[in-house]
C-alpha cells in the first residue's frame, strides 16, 4: 500500500506548497501535528525552513521528535526536506551548537563563502543546480533516472556532512565548492533542495516517492 | 553557479499592472494566468508585489499567492504592504516561499531582524526602490514615490547586517523603460553585500541580463515588460542567454 503520504505539520515552512506537490504526484495527503498519526504513518515527510534550533523547538515543544524516530525505526519510508535533512544528523552548527535526531552520521556546517578560486560567492546558496550521484550513488532510489541537466531549487546557508560517503546521496556543484544535496540510510532520504518547488523534475523526484520507492 | 531568471508582476488586485518608473498603471490582465504561462514556459522564480498595499494599507496578494502555489512549483517571493511578522507568516502559509519587504523596513528596520529571526532569513528579501541621485542613489519607498533619505547602497549592507538573505533591487529610473538594468547601481550593491542580489527594472534584452551578471554581479534577473507585453518569451530569453554564454537553468 503506498501513496498515503503523513506530512508533519509543526508550524514550520511552506506546508500548503509541500502537500500541494505531493498531491499533484500522487500522494493523499495527511497533514497534521499528532504524534500517534506520526508514528502510524505509512510515508512520513519532514519539511522545514528557516533555522535550526528554531525548527528544532517547534517539534519538542509539540513532542514529535520521539515519534518522528519510532516512525523511522518501522522501516518505512521517511523523506526530510532542507532543516528537515539537516535534522536527520547528529547536530547543527548554525548560531550555536543543537543536536539533531542522530539518525545519520555528522555535523551541519557554514557552506563556504568563496568558490574554489577563493573570490567570494553569495550567501545563501540560492538558485538551481543540477545533481550529481554521491558516495552511496542513487540507482534504486528517488533520484534514480535524474539527468545531468536536471537543476533543482536550493536556499540554504548551511549544509550537511555526513560522516560515511556510503550516506552522501547526491551533491551539487557551487562554484567549485561540492555541496551535499541529498542523504540517504536504509528507509531514510534527506534533500536540502525543495522538490516542491523544484518544477517537474521535482514532481518527478515527488513521484517515486509516492510510489514507494 | 546558475543565474536566475525571475518573472517580476506587480499587482494591483485583481489585475496584473505594469507602469514606467513604477507609476502610470496598465492593468494587463490576471495576474495568476501570467505567472502559470511563465512557470510552463520555464521561468526559475516568481515575484509578486502588491503594488498599493503600502498605500491603502491592505493586503489584497494574499489570495493571488493562495491560487498561484496551487499549480505553479517553483519559488514565489510576495511583498507589497508587508509590516509584520504576521503578515509575512500570513503570505507564507499562503504558499510564498520568501517575503520582499521595502517601505515597512525603511521605516522599522528591526523588522529585518524579527522576520528573519521568526521565519529564516533565507525568506527575508529586502527589497530596495532606488533612484539615481547626483552620483549615489537613493532608496525610495511606497512604489518610488517617498523619499527615505537614506542611501541606498549603505541601507542594502545594513539590510544584510540586519538579516537579509536577499537583496530585490529595482532601479526606479530604468523600470519599464527597456533601456536596460543599471549596472553601476547593481554593482555597488553586489560588493557591499555577500548576499543575493536580484537586479531589477530596465531588462529590454538579453544582453541586458549578460551585462547585470558580468558586469554587474547580480545572481539573478527580474523581467517584467518584455514578457508582459509579450515581447520575448522565457524560453527566448533562456536560449539567448545559454548563447551568450551565461550559465542558466536548462530546461
Amino acid at each position: 500500500m503506498t501513496g498515503n503520504v503523513t506530512v508533519v505539520d509543526y508550524g514550520s515552512g511552506n506546508v500548503l506548497s509541500v502537500s500541494r506537490a505531493l498531491e499533484q504526484a500522487g500522494s493523499r495527503v495527511e497533514l497534521t501535528g499528532d504524534p500517534a498519526r506520526i508514528a502510524g504513518a505509512e510515508q512520513l515527510f519532514l519539511p522545514g525552513v528557516g533555522a535550526y534550533a528554531a525548527a528544532r523547538r517547534l517539534l519538542e515543544e509539540r513532542r514529535l521528535i520521539e515519534p518522528i524516530l519510532r516512525f523511522t525505526e518501522t522501516g518505512r519510508p521517511f523523506l526530510g526536506i532542507c532543516v528537515g535533512m539537516q535534522l536527520m544528523m547528529d547536530e547543527s552548527e548554525e548560531f550555536g551548537r543543537h543536536p539533531g535526531f542522530g539518525l545519520i552520521a555528522g555535523t551541519v556546517s557554514p557552506i563556504p563563502t568563496t568558490g574554489a578560486d577563493g573570490r567570494p560567492h553569495p550567501v545563501p546558496h540560492i538558485g538551481w543546480s543540477p545533481l550529481k550521484p554521491g558516495g552511496g550513488g542513487w540507482r534504486g532510489g528517488l533520484l534514480d533516472g535524474i539527468e545531468a541537466d536536471d537543476a533543482v531549487y536550493f536556499v540554504h546557508s548551511f549544509a550537511a556532512r555526513p560522516a560515511r560517503p556510503e550516506n552522501v546521496l547526491a551533491t551539487c556543484d557551487y562554484d567549485g565548492r561540492e555541496i551535499v544535496a541529498a542523504i540517504a540510510r536504509d528507509n531514510m532520504v534527506g534533500f536540502q533542495f525543495h522538490p516542491e518547488k523544484s518544477g517537474a523534475v521535482g514532481l518527478g523526484i515527488l513521484g517515486r516517492f509516492v510510489d514507494g520507492t | 553557479m546558475n543565474v536566475r531568471l525571475i518573472a517580476r508582476l506587480d499587482v494591483k488586485a485583481p489585475y496584473l499592472i505594469k507602469g514606467v518608473h513604477l507609476e502610470g498603471l496598465r492593468k494587463l490582465g490576471d495576474p495568476q494566468a501570467f505567472a502559470q504561462r511563465y512557470y510552463r514556459d520555464g521561468i526559475d522564480e516568481i515575484i509578486y508585489i502588491d503594488a498599493v498595499a503600502s498605500l491603502y494599507q491592505r493586503n489584497t496578494i494574499v489570495e493571488v499567492v493562495r491560487h498561484t502555489a496551487e499549480n505553479v512549483f517553483i519559488p514565489i517571493t510576495a511583498g507589497g504592504g508587508v509590516r509584520s511578522v504576521e503578515d509575512a507568516r500570513t503570505l507564507l502559509r499562503a504558499g510564498a516561499d520568501k517575503i520582499a519587504i521595502n517601505t515597512a523596513a525603511t521605516r522599522r528596520p528591526e523588522l529585518i531582524t524579527e522576520v528573519s529571526r521568526a521565519l529564516g532569513s533565507q525568506c527575508m528579501v529586502l527589497s530596495i526602490q532606488a533612484k539615481h541621485q547626483g552620483d549615489r542613489w537613493e532608496a525610495y519607498c511606497d512604489q518610488g514615490r517617498e523619499h527615505t533619505g537614506m542611501d541606498a547602497v549603505e541601507w542594502a549592507a545594513r539590510g544584510q547586517a540586519l538579516g537579509a538573505g536577499e537583496i530585490l533591487l529595482t532601479s526606479v529610473d530604468r523600470e519599464g523603460t527597456r533601456e536596460g538594468y543599471d549596472v553601476a547601481l547593481v554593482r555597488a550593491v553586489a560588493d557591499a553585500v555577500t548576499i543575493p542580489v536580484i537586479a531589477s527594472g530596465g531588462m529590454g534584452g538579453t544582453d541586458d541580463i549578460v551585462r547585470v551578471v558580468e558586469e554587474g554581479g547580480a545572481s539573478a534577473a527580474a523581467v517584467a515588460h518584455v514578457l508582459h507585453y509579450g515581447h520575448m518569451t522565457v524560453p527566448a530569453i533562456r536560449a539567448a542567454a545559454t548563447s551568450a554564454g551565461l550559465s542558466v537553468r536548462r530546461v
